[in-house]
């Protein structure tokens, strides 16, 4: 190899891999991954791909992108600008303006670029030539072509051979960013086992676009970002719906109860049951049900009948699964609801992330039916989230909904793999065989929960349902006395629930004249905002709540002592609305955007810059 | 599955299964019949008590949870079928029942039902028909005839019912039958026959409504036409039915028809033999079919064909899948694939 161009090391990086939807750039970007996992760096990343399954080739609409955004500090975000896009096709380009900023690198297959296809981007002129992308610094590589002429002995249909492209571009960043090339290699030997000319086309390609990036002296720097310090441990890279599933079995194994999901598929929530549905030797039952009504009774009948019991969905699931989340209630029966929120309100935006049917959770349903409402804050985070929704659910025998998103869904991040041992117990409040004093409503003193009687056991025969109940014995009442009593005993229980979760946590000082607040997978942006700013020596601080119904028992001392609050959240404002309803004394601004996009770490800083002035 | 759990210690009683709970339906309501027949039975099932559920929805007939003492889930309206779903997906061993009505069956659980009866789920649904909704006092239903006037239907209504029997076996229900509520001993036999029917098993009991649709079924259960205007089928045997036991059933090209023993040359060999096992549906749909006033009403087990169960099924997915998979732990499966360490 000759000597390579000068190295610059960077604390963090995002990279944005883009082409039509056939070129390959999921897998492209797993790769590159997987090489940032070799590196230590710690990383997130995000897939971005039309909702349409065979969208119209070389439009914008059929733009297929994968991010990764990896570091030498911890990385909180998926990353919003990027530092390097790798367009494969000026569509690519068109699509991703949006997230270029001044100085980005753009590797542009330069062979990609006919007049039909600038016509299909809706580019007039070559952008490229035209002055559209002064701003960035773009690397034209005849990718297509060189990517050909590496195969030529290989005797390979032209379309065969266009088909590793990708591989020829993810060369080209594996030199950018210094990267040892062993781990696509093994990845050629596992996928195409048994298949050795495919396995050396791939990395025929792969090298030459390596080479090609060294010989041809493409970038001035090369880069490189040093491995993250991260705690010693085994780690494995996750998504956020894999997390929420892999949760939901660790809490299935240490409870006892056997797991099981009754679930419809709605995008995106969907991956967390077809990821349950792989898990039958680990006795998950995952039960695909008619339609998201009978995905819920399913689920509370298996409550009923014993199990840790889940519900997956996405927001137009979690409105028709109102009335059975009353019934939820109603009996007391331990259920895990995971909404996986999107763009709404109706069908509204199916694959973009949005936070808004936080009051839905909390009070979309009919009477006073108040449940525990929990938030999961990043990918990885979704398994102790999930985890946690599962042990309140059972310990304190109410339904828990877990508030997602689709960018923490599909998102992933580096995840540092826990040992079973070590995760918190779970005991559910079962009852004794044979009791002669059972009655279906009696409470324990402390935590107000009834006690769960499972079918088959013997001697605790008793029927439950949506009709009100007397308190203790469980026998239909419609006394206007026990009613009362009835439904305070459901709120106190409710609440009682705060004596069972952590503190309200406050990054920075407790008195700093900004608080941010924010909840649910703003986490990473928010959070890497006001450190930026912190650095600036800003009086600011944050508080994100993973806690929402009940809330904190000190969240009114966190709210305490500054000149501003302001809370952050992708919706108009509902949990700001929350806080004022439940601490009218206190004056919470609100920051709120709406796009079907999570904030940019730039938007967050201007906001609190200006209220600091 | 649930007939091999034949090992009761004490001798269960009818009372055993009354619970200490006031029914509170309306006197000579056909309801009371029917959880009799359901009482009678289920001491003679060889099922220990805490083993049955009753799962039910909303509306007078789902009441029925309250009233024995077995494990009980009055659920909501239309959606039993889907909870029972999970009660026995969670644990297949129990024996579940499933109460509901031809409102909550087939109006808004309409898409439960025709699901539950298509995967073929081992519960035993009984659909008590009364043409009505009476706990709303007085609506038409789905299965109520066309014109019949009701609170909603003034001037009677314009749109035609369904048959539940069409319906189920439509939706490839494994076991269909039909009873009237004023013959608990024939009910008790029918549910005896859907305890031992593996899969689904759909009991249409026609059950009076004494307060907003009665007399309603009059015209097959009357004493003076029961006789004329039901015909049991019974596996095996003839389709013979009238009070002096010569009508009967022909199969006639590819319709049924009525036929009158003695005439025309017509004998017992031309009836057509009722076979419950048969695996096409095109008589079982044509016998559910028939109505007053050209044809008696098939009462008895129309259809009780075998096949895998859903519940079954994904049992035994499991255990392949137990048995042939490294991964035996949540540790096994938070360190399987690509995975790296930091030191």
């Amino acid at each position: 190899m000759t000597a390579k161009s000068k190295v610059v090391a960077l604390e963090h990086v995002v990279i944005r891999f883009s082409g039509d939807s056939g070129d390959g750039m999921q897998l492209t970007g797993n790769l590159f991954s997987d090489s940032t996992a070799f590196a230590g760096n710690d990383f997130a990343t995000f897939p971005d791909y039309p909702a349409e399954i065979r969208p119209p080739q070389g439009t914008v609409a059929g733009v297929s992108g994968f991010q990764v955004h990896f570091g030498h500090k911890p990385v909180h975000t998926t990353g919003d600008l990027c530092d390097v896009l790798v367009a494969m096709n000026p569509a690519s380009i068109k699509a991703n303006m949006r997230w270029l900023r001044p100085g980005t690198i753009i590797i542009f297959d330069s062979d990609s670029v006919t007049e039909k296809a600038l016509e299909k981007a809706g580019y007039d002129d070559d952008p490229t030539v035209d002055g559209t992308l002064a701003d960035y610094q773009v690397v034209k590589a005849p990718i297509s072509e060189l990517t050909k002429e590496a195969l030529k002995d290989f005797g390979m249909d032209n379309k065969s051979m266009l088909k590793s492209k990708n591989m020829f571009a993810l060369g080209i960043v594996m030199y950018l960013f210094n990267r040892e090339l062993d781990t696509v290699y093994a990845y050629f030997e596992t996928k195409f086992k048994g298949k050795d000319q495919v396995i050396k086309a791939n990395r025929t390609v792969l090298d030459a676009g390596y080479h090609y990036a060294d010989t041809w002296e493409l970038f001035t720097n090369t880069y490189r970002v040093e491995a993250a310090d991260l705690d010693k441990g085994k780690y494995r890279n996750i998504t956020g719906n894999t997390a929420a599933a892999w949760g939901l079995m660790a809490a299935s194994e240490k409870s006892g109860r056997p797991l099981f999901l009754g679930s419809y598929p709605i995008t995106p929530a969907t991956d967390i049951l077809a990821e349950l549905t792989k898990y039958k030797n680990l006795n998950v039952k995952a039960y695909q049900a008619e339609d998201e009504i009978a995905g819920i009774m399913s689920s509370i009948g298996a409550a009923y009948t014993g199990c840790m019991a889940v519900t997956t969905t996405s927001g137009p699931g979690l409105s028709l699964k109102s009335e059975a989340m009353g019934l939820a209630v109603m009996t007391e029966l331990p259920l895990v609801i995971i909404d996986v929120q999107r763009g709404g309100p109706s069908t509204g935006l199916p694959t973009k992330m949005e936070q808004s049917d936080l009051m839905q959770a909390l009070y979309g349903r009919n009477g006073d039916a108040p449940l525990v409402v929990i938030a999961a804050r990043s990918s990885a985070g979704c398994f102790y989230t999930a985890y946690e929704a599962a042990r309140i659910a059972m310990e304190h025998m109410t339904p828990v909904i877990m508030l997602s998103d689709g960018s923490l869904g599909n998102g992933s991040e580096v995840f540092r793999i826990p040992k079973m041992a070590d995760l918190p117990s779970i005991t559910p409040p079962l009852a004794k065989a044979d009791d002669p004093n059972y009655m279906p409503y009696r409470r324990d003193e402390k935590w107000l929960r009834r006690e769960w009687a499972i079918p088959g056991t013997p001697g605790l025969r008793h029927r439950v349902g949506g009709l009100e109940k007397e308190n203790g014995k469980g026998n239909l009442s419609t006394n206007p006395e026990n009613h009362q009593i009835m439904t305070e005993l459901r709120e106190e229980k409710i609440n009682r629930v705060a004596n069972d979760i952590p503190l309200q946590e406050i990054y920075g000082d407790k008195n700093a004249d900004l608080l941010v607040v924010s909840w649910g997978g703003t986490f990473g942006t928010v959070r890497t905002a006001v450190e930026g700013l912190m650095e600036e020596g800003k009086s600011i601080a944050h508080a994100h709540f993973d806690y929402i119904m009940p809330l904190p028992r000190n969240t009114e001392e966190v709210l305490q002592g500054h000149k501003k609050i302001v809370v952050c959240e992708i919706n108009r404002g509902q949990f700001a609305k929350y806080l004022r309803m439940n601490f009218p004394e206190y004056k919470c601004e609100q920051f709120n955007k709406v796009m079907g996009l999570p904030f940019t770490i730039g938007e967050l800083e201007a906001k609190f810059n200006d209220l600091l002035k | 599955m649930e007939n091999q759990n034949i090992e009761q210690e004490v001798m269960l009683t009818k009372e055993d299964f009354a619970s200490d709970q006031v029914v509170k339906w309306c006197p000579g309501c056909g309801d009371h019949a029917i959880l009799k027949a359901v009482q009678d039975i289920f001491p003679k099932l060889g099922k220990k008590k805490e083993d049955i559920v009753v799962v039910s929805g909303i509306g007078c007939s789902s009441r029925f949870p309250y009233y024995m003492n077995t494990y009980g889930f009055h659920s909501i309206h239309g959606r039993a079928a889907a909870a029972a779903t999970g009660v026995k997906l969670a644990n297949p061993n129990l024996s579940v029942w499933m109460i509901t009505g031809d409102g909550d069956c087939t109006a808004i659980g309409g898409n439960h039902f025709i699901h539950a009866c298509r995967r073929n789920i081992d519960i035993n649904l009984i659909l008590f028909n009364n043409r009505i909704y009476g706990m709303t006092k007085g609506q038409f239903s789905p299965c109520t005839f066309r014109g019949t006037k009701t609170k909603t239907s003034p001037q009677g209504t314009y749109e035609d019912p369904f048959n539940p029997g069409e319906l189920a076996i439509g939706a490839k229900a494994t076991f269909f039958a039909r009873g009237v509520d004023i013959n608990p001993k024939e009910l008790s036999e029918i549910f005896w026959e859907s305890y031992k029917h593996d899969g689904i098993a759909v009991t249409e009991v026609l059950q009076n409504c004494m307060i907003f649709s009665n007399g309603v079924h009059e015209n097959i259960t009357g004493k003076d036409v029961r006789d004329d205007m039901q015909v049991k089928c019974v596996h095996g045997q003839p389709l013979i039915f009238g009070k002096n036991r010569d009508k009967g059933i022909r199969l006639n090209g590819n319709q049924l028809e009525v036929v009158t023993i003695g005439e025309n040359g017509i004998t017992e060999k031309d009836i057509l033999v009722h076979d419950k096992t048969t695996e096409d549906t095109g008589i079982h749909m044509m016998l559910a079919h028939m109505m007053p006033p050209h044809f008696p009403v098939a009462i008895g087990v129309i259809r009780d064909v075998k096949a895998p169960t859903f519940n079954d099924s994904l049992d035994q997915v499991i255990e392949n899948e137990k048995a042939n998979s490294k991964i035996k732990c949540m540790d096994d499966l938070l360190n399987s694939g690509s995975t790296w360490t930091i030191d």
